[in-house]
């Protein structure tokens, strides 16, 4: 495994810095289910993290504690140097970390626009009244915000969905519309769940370019959970493996792929 | 409509004609991009300093006289600047195909020695990285979007904006040399060079000359009153010859505005914003965006409906003559206001056709109704027939003499020769110089006295004065009798029936003509699901008797149609069968841009055109098939033989 504490460039060319955020002895129970048991791992400045494992592994539990939803019964989280509270999803969407849902939770109704726009929200000062009459610095607070939205539709080329209400669009669109939402609030961090899921390989191919070039312009740090073995071996840094709730690996895609008990929780072992 | 002919032009080449426009149109737009959801404009003077600044920063790089520029990328303003500022430095703009493969932009780019490239963003730059081994003589690269380009190594690759920033730093120096360089074109000095785009063989550089590209667009906006005002939407691919004389000639010569749509797939959204005075579309837009109404409409209710089958009734019968100009009943006219209001104005504005004063289509033929629809809504739409050699027009169709037959009247300064064997020559101003570095071809192509020769056959049809193209020349044959045999002619009336999807047409050396026809899958089987016919395969419904009833109804339509032709009333279809599987280019059949290779059919096929020509009614065949995967198999039939009904001609002929 690499050395933790120095910022490090990749053989790409990126600046991999220090650490981000850094989960530590994180343990979250459901009742009496231990969906995560004791895990520890960072996330540094700058790097694309891949969070894999089999089915009820606990990766997308450990998404929801990192975005805030679920609340560790123990363990510490620690954002930027700080010791995080247990805090509300829309305060820890303040501090800079924004993400996509397995099952894209997008407003149906709304146009592509609209819903990236969403995206600024925490950005957005104006109280509502402001907005509503939409004079001054409403109206100059929503100019501003329209262009970060219009670069952000010309970055994941939906130009020409622009209008269309997002009920009407295929899947693997609304996936990219999912990730143009997460990228617009211009997050430090940025989760994605299983983003390439239900893809065929032409929308994987153009969904890994996205997210690398999101890395790659915006030096967003992404931190991603995805089935598809070669996307996540060709896109992350590090990978972290999980299984029935426990850490059973944790290194480069190399790393990870040569380790037994990977190769085991996949291929299954035999019993005697 | 006379031709002007210059020998000392005011202005020999397109910076000549753009440092006019700075002038006279200085405020007025040039161009206009979408981009960021909002339409960015240049007006002609700011116009001018963009191109200034790129023509010194290529000055500053390098770029010499002579040297041939690659372009790279979809149509956007920055593109057509680099093709102006390219030739203000004396060099030569080479626009490509932006989805061509590696292996054929290397050719080009190593066939035109290109020194320069102009590519649009990362993927063009990545195809040329790919081949750059082979290419000895790239100078340097010049990409637009810097988007995952920062880590690329730099010491032959600039970004466009850097470019310009280096061109405007060394302004003092440089300036009088780019001066005397654009001082130096002459109406002789090549302004573009384009690549025929090789559907036979390898592509072959077309040199047009400033005094080709200026005449021709001269011409042709006099023809059509083009003025400062027009607008038009550069959607169709830059390396093609009629962007570049519509964008860029025409644009230079009157000083209209050229849009560029914001993306590919926005093109219809961008359509309809700027609502264009101008516009051309090859006749497969025209006709899915007709499919588009008609399948929008089966899913309205039915007043709409009904509303919308009335209007266009009318339309159909009053429209076109409205259009035209020819008296029309008041109360005619009254009804066509009122389907205006309720129907034609708003579907033309869902279109983005409000605005179209002049549209063109051309490439093939276009299907009657298609192009009477259009022309019933009040659509200005007309047919132009051209080549890469010519600069694009060889005839037009002026306002008012239009049909869905005929291709137009020669476009000014042009003359039409039809030699003995029907094929159609042609002698303009506009008449390519040479193929670059291909004298042979040259020679082939083009005669002393300048005549082209088009490898179309045709004749001027006597009612109108127009040209008429009836089939490719080396196509076109006779029949035994001596009449004149043009298959895609007949073939092509076939398809416009959408349950019709190939025809492959025999009769050359014999008596009488005969057919093999492929149904339209998705057309028939849907007719059959609406009427409850069941059927299990497409052999199967190929030999339906209700199919071939009605395919039947179709040909005897058009051996009516046929038979009114003056020239080609020999080629009625006397018999035909429908084949029991689709011609398709894994079995060799069909080219790979779906021509029908008629020896190979003929000859696979043996058979069954022994039989059409033998009398008897029916056939059975075995035909081996390849599958997608590569393996191959067999489908046996027995196919019926179908007399059709003929007009008879003879009296006709002797009353003539």
């Amino acid at each position: 495994m690499k050395d933790v504490s120095d910022s490090y460039v990749t053989a790409d060319g990126r600046t991999i810095g220090g650490v981000m955020m850094e989960m530590k002895n994180i343990t979250l129970r459901f009742g009496g289910v231990e969906a995560i048991k004791n895990i520890s791992f960072d996330i540094r400045e700058g790097e694309i993290r891949a969070i894999i494992g089999p089915n009820g592994a606990g990766k997308s539990s450990m998404l929801n504690v990192i975005s805030g939803f679920y609340h560790p019964q123990d363990g510490e989280v620690w954002f930027r140097g700080a010791r995080r509270p247990t805090m509300k999803p829309h305060h820890v969407a303040r501090q800079g970390i924004a993400r996509t849902f397995q099952n894209i939770a997008l407003f149906n109704g709304m146009s592509v626009l609209d819903n990236v726009m969403t995206g600024r929200l925490t950005h957005m000062k104006t109280g509502i009244i402001a907005q509503s009459l939409w004079y001054g610095r409403a109206q100059k607070e929503e100019f501003q915000n329209r262009e970060v939205v219009e670069k952000i539709i010309d970055f994941l080329e939906i130009q020409h969905i622009r209008k269309t209400p997002v009920g009407r669009l295929p899947y693997g669109l609304k996936k990219r519309v999912e990730l143009a939402r997460a990228l617009a609030a211009e997050p430090k961090l940025l989760l994605l769940d299983e983003p390439m899921a239900g893809m065929n390989v032409e929308e994987k191919e153009d969904m890994s370019r996205f997210i690398l070039d999101a890395n790659d312009e915006f030096g967003t740090t992404i931190a991603l959970i995805e089935h598809d073995m070669g996307v996540v071996m060709d896109l992350s840094d590090r990978v972290v493996v999980m299984d029935y709730g426990k850490k059973i690996g944790d290194g480069t895609p190399h790393d990870v792929r040569n380790n037994q008990d990977v190769i085991d929780a996949y291929l299954g072992v035999e019993h005697d | 409509m006379t031709a002007h002919k210059t020998e000392t032009p005011e202005f020999a080449s397109i910076p000549a004609l753009l440092a006019r426009n700075a002038k006279i149109f200085s405020t007025s737009p040039a161009y206009r991009e979408k981009e960021f959801g909002i339409w960015q404009a240049w007006n002609w003077s700011e116009t001018a300093k963009e191109i200034e600044a790129l023509s010194l920063g290529l000055l500053a790089l390098g770029l010499n006289p002579g040297d041939h520029v690659a372009l790279l990328g979809r149509n956007r303003p920055y593109m057509y600047w680099a093709m102006v500022a390219a030739q203000a430095v004396g060099a030569i703009p080479v626009p490509l195909y932006q989805d061509s493969v590696g292996e054929e932009i290397a050719y080009v780019l190593g066939h035109c020695n290109a020194r320069f490239i102009i590519a649009e963003d990362q993927e063009q730059v990545d195809k040329v990285i790919d081949v750059q081994d082979s290419l000895t003589d790239l100078h340097h690269m010049v990409y637009i979007d810097p988007r995952g380009l920062r880590k690329y190594d730099h010491d032959r690759l600039t970004q466009y904006t850097k470019v310009q920033e280096l061109g405007r730093e060394k302004q003092a120096d440089l300036a009088a040399e780019l001066a005397a360089r654009t001082a130096a074109l002459t109406y002789d000095s090549t302004c573009v060079m384009l690549y025929t785009s090789g559907t036979t063989g390898r592509p072959k550089g077309v040199v047009l000359s400033n005094r080709n590209v200026i005449e021709t667009s001269r011409n042709s906006s006099d023809f059509d009153h083009l003025n400062a005002g027009d607008e038009i939407l550069a959607y169709l691919p830059m390396a093609w010859v009629g962007d570049f004389i519509f964008s860029v000639g025409q644009a230079f010569w009157t000083g209209f505005c050229v849009n560029c749509p914001e993306n590919a797939d926005t093109m219809m959204a961008d359509l309809r914003e700027i609502g264009p005075t101008y516009y051309f579309a090859p006749p497969r837009v025209f006709e899915t965006q007709l499919t588009n109404v008609m399948i929008r409409m089966e899913d309205a209710g039915r007043f709409k409906k009904w509303l919308f089958k009335v209007s266009m009734d009318h339309a159909q019968k009053v429209g076109p003559d409205i259009l035209d100009g020819k008296p029309v009943g008041l109360m005619d006219r009254i009804k066509y206001f009122l389907g205006d209001l309720a129907i034609y104005g708003p579907l033309k504005n869902t279109l983005g056709f409000t605005n179209v004063r002049v549209g063109y289509t051309a490439g093939e033929a276009i299907g009657p109704e298609i192009f009477s629809f259009y022309r019933s809504l009040g659509i200005n739409l007309k047919q132009l027939y051209g080549q890469t050699e010519a600069c694009v027009f060889i005839t037009q169709q002026p306002d008012g003499g239009v049909s869905a037959d005929c291709v137009g009247v020669p476009s000014p300064g042009v003359e039409l020769d039809i030699r003995e064997n029907g094929e159609v020559y042609y002698r303009s101003p506009g008449v390519f110089v040479e193929y670059y570095n291909n004298p042979e071809s040259t020679a082939d192509t083009k005669d002393a006295e300048g005549w082209v020769a088009t490898g179309d056959a045709g004749y001027i049809e006597e009612s109108s004065g127009q040209l008429r193209i009836i089939d490719r020349a080396k196509d076109v044959g006779k029949m035994a009798s001596g009449a004149l045999f043009a298959p895609k002619f007949v073939e092509n009336k076939l398809k416009f029936y959408p349950n019709i999807l190939e025809v492959v047409l025999f009769g050359a050396g014999r008596e009488t003509c005969t057919a093999f026809i492929n149904i339209d899958l998705s057309a028939v089987g849907n007719w059959a699901e609406r009427n409850n016919i069941a059927y299990a395969s497409y052999q199967e419904l190929a030999g339906h008797p209700q199919v071939l009833a009605t395919i039947q109804k179709h040909v005897e339509e058009v051996n009516i149609s046929v038979a009114q032709d003056t020239m080609l009333h020999g080629c009625q279809i006397h018999r035909f069968l429908v084949l029991h599987k689709e011609l398709d280019a894994d079995d060799g059949e069909l080219t790979r841009t779906r021509k029908v290779r008629r020896r190979i059919v003929e000859e696979k096929f043996k058979d069954l055109v022994d039989a059409l020509y033998d009398g008897s009614a029916s056939v059975s065949t075995v035909t081996e098939v390849t599958y997608e995967d590569g393996r191959k198999g067999s489908i046996a039939a027995t196919l019926e033989i179908r007399d059709a009904a003929v007009q008879e001609t003879g009296a006709r002929m002797a009353a003539e």
